[in-house]
């Protein structure tokens, strides 16, 4: 009667592991009298750890030498060497992932996740581009990035495009990173990775949609120079804000510039700002008066801003599959509707309905907040840029924009002055 | 007397963004990790549902079936290997459910087959995966193969789960089988 009981216990033990499809031992592990040498489960192993430094130091030495390259040899060959390098290493050695413009997703999720730990390697290629920028402009522009070089490498002949529409264009960026921003902090998705036209090319290996989009941009840059850098990018916005206030920066001349105009229209990406004679300069009231408007409108423009798109935080809200899930299940309707998988896998979860909705909630509650901020940050970058659009330099020489200017180096060639 | 202005503006913010990058990136080290992370799915969460195959950005999926020999029963009628209602057990394409015939099936001794699962021909649907923990003892499990996958920032297999059985997991443990007994042995 024991025996009996005790097996009956063992089968209701046996019975309740099997509520998912975990692994349960139905069958007993036979003994072999054969002499049979089982195989061994034996998995390959991840790439070390020593090669994500070594991706690290090839970082720091090719930044080191374009910068070089680009500052003190003034040679656009050397540019163009240094991009063909990148595209193989950066781009087709190491797949180009993890690169520095989806890094700012990985500082993003480490900022407002504390379980989650960047790694070193990560975060050097996020930090070392901008602090290389800061001294010496955008040289990782110019031929360190592998999206920038294959888009540089592409170019054949030219177009500009108007002023007013690079302004505009030059917008997409900034919304772009601080939507990237918004998904990586609440850890929904790195839609920077998850968009991007090259690596497709990279990997040899793409969905359509991937090598739609990247033929796409390819085909336009060779007509419109770096149109991924210019007005995608969102690293590029960052390292545009920084490049303004480099210590050094790519200089058409080697000496003084003598206002021969020849470097006028050599730009691709037109980033050479002409000289501003002194009389043409707007009356100084008129200005500081236009400067004061604006001030005062940008408050008001980041609250409107803010409001609109905190009307929207549902909607972004649902990229994000928990909260979708938590939606599915709400309209589920047993009768008419068919479950989906990820019905399914949520009833074998064992996650009470509950929870669920708790922490959809809670994720919605965070895109709430984050709406709020990414309003009034698009809003702020709209009203500075009007700004900036008012502001009138006077300037003698033709120097490149500092904020625009990726260092590609095609403009020296152009300019006779001689070295001193 | 401009220009120096100018020059001590720029310098100034300089040093400003020089700081902000600097605090940031030490306040992030201080909670970061030295080695990389990589991808791997856990078993115990996954149903099967065959988005491994498709989902993942290398063709075919870097997710493969693994074997975990300790846990297999080595039975005839193998619910891995063999499609269910089989007449006959024998190795014949009709009888498997694996759509690649990946599964290798050699005799040992009375009563016990051995199942060997052929790499290059796996592309992790998770047929034999199901089958086996629905009718045996779920030594057949999916993982993701690191010789294969890429490592990408974000996995796209990751997104598309509907168990959410992936995460990022340290080198150091970039496997996670179910039931494992003896000592892991790493080509």
């Amino acid at each position: 009667m024991k025996k009996i009981l005790a097996l009956f216990s063992l089968l209701i033990l046996f019975l309740s592991n099997s509520v998912s499809y975990a692994q349960t031992q139905r069958f007993p592990r036979p003994e072999f009298e054969s002499g049979y040498l089982q195989p061994v489960t034996s998995m390959p192993l991840p790439r070390s750890d020593m090669f994500a430094l070594v991706d690290v130091l090839v970082l720091i030495a090719t930044l080191s030498f374009i910068s070089w390259i680009i500052l003190k040899k003034r040679s656009r060959a050397g540019v163009i060497g240094v991009s063909i390098f990148s595209i193989l290493y950066f781009g087709f050695f190491r797949e180009g992932c993890v690169c520095s413009v989806g890094s700012v997703q990985n500082v993003a999720l480490a900022l407002f996740n504390p379980g989650y730990h960047i790694p070193l390697s990560a975060l050097a290629f996020f930090v070392i581009p901008l602090l290389f920028t800061l001294f010496f402009g955008r040289t990782f522009c110019a031929g360190v990035c592998p999206l920038g070089a294959i888009q540089d490498v592409f170019l054949l002949r030219p177009l500009s495009l108007k002023k007013w529409l690079q302004k505009l264009l030059g917008l997409i960026p900034w919304i772009y990173l601080g939507l990237a921003l918004l998904y990586a902090a609440t850890g929904t998705d790195f839609i920077i990775c998850r968009y991007d036209p090259f690596i497709g090319i990279y990997r040899f290996n793409a969905t359509f949609f991937m090598f739609v989009i990247g033929a796409i941009i390819l085909l336009i840059s060779v007509f419109i120079a770096r149109p991924y850098c210019r007005f995608l990018c969102p690293y590029g916005a960052i390292l545009n804000l920084i490049s303004r206030v480099s210590k050094s920066h790519l200089s058409i001349t080697p000496a003084s510039c003598i206002q021969c105009k020849l470097c006028e229209n050599s730009c691709p990406v037109d980033a050479i700002n002409k000289p501003v004679e002194q009389k043409q300069m707007e009356d100084k009231r008129t200005a500081t008066k236009r400067f004061i408007f604006l001030s005062m409108i940008i408050p008001a423009l980041m609250i409107i801003g803010a409001w609109t798109v905190s009307n929207f935080h549902e909607n972004l809200a649902m990229v994000n599959p928990k909260v979708r899930l938590a939606d599915e299940m709400l309209h589920f309707n047993a009768q008419n509707m068919q479950e989906s998988l990820e019905i399914e896998a949520f009833r074998t979860s064992g996650q009470s309905l509950e929870e669920l909705y708790t922490e959809a909630a809670h994720i919605v509650k965070q895109f709430y907040f984050g709406s709020w901020i990414l309003g009034a940050f698009i809003a702020l970058v709209f009203g500075l840029s009007l700004i900036e659009l008012t502001r009138y330099r006077y300037r003698e020489d033709y120097t490149p924009d500092k904020g625009n200017c990726v260092s590609c180096a095609r403009c020296l060639k152009y300019c006779p002055v001689e070295k001193a | 007397m401009k220009k120096d202005r100018r020059e001590f503006i720029n310098t100034c913010f300089r040093f400003a963004a020089g700081a902000s990058i600097v605090g940031v990136a030490g306040v992030l080290a201080a909670n970061s990790q030295k080695g990389d992370y990589v991808w791997q799915l856990d078993p115990a969460k996954c149903t099967q549902c065959g988005r491994c195959a498709s989902s993942c950005v290398i063709t075919p999926s870097a997710v493969k079936c693994i074997h975990v020999y300790d846990m297999c029963g080595y039975c005839d009628l193998c619910g891995g290997y063999f499609r269910p209602n089989v007449k006959d057990l024998s190795t014949a394409a009709e009888n498997q459910l694996c759509p690649t015939g990946a599964i290798k099936r050699t005799y040992v001794e009375d009563p016990y087959f051995k199942y060997e699962i052929i790499d290059e021909l796996c592309i992790g649907c998770g047929k034999c995966v199901k089958g086996c923990g629905a009718f045996g003892n779920g030594s057949l499990q999916l993982q993701i193969n690191h010789d294969i996958c890429v490592n990408c920032n974000q996995c796209a297999i990751a997104v598309d789960c509907p168990a959410d059985a992936f995460s990022r997991v340290p080198i150091e443990e970039a496997y996670r089988f179910s039931g494992f007994t003896s000592n892991k042995k790493n080509k």
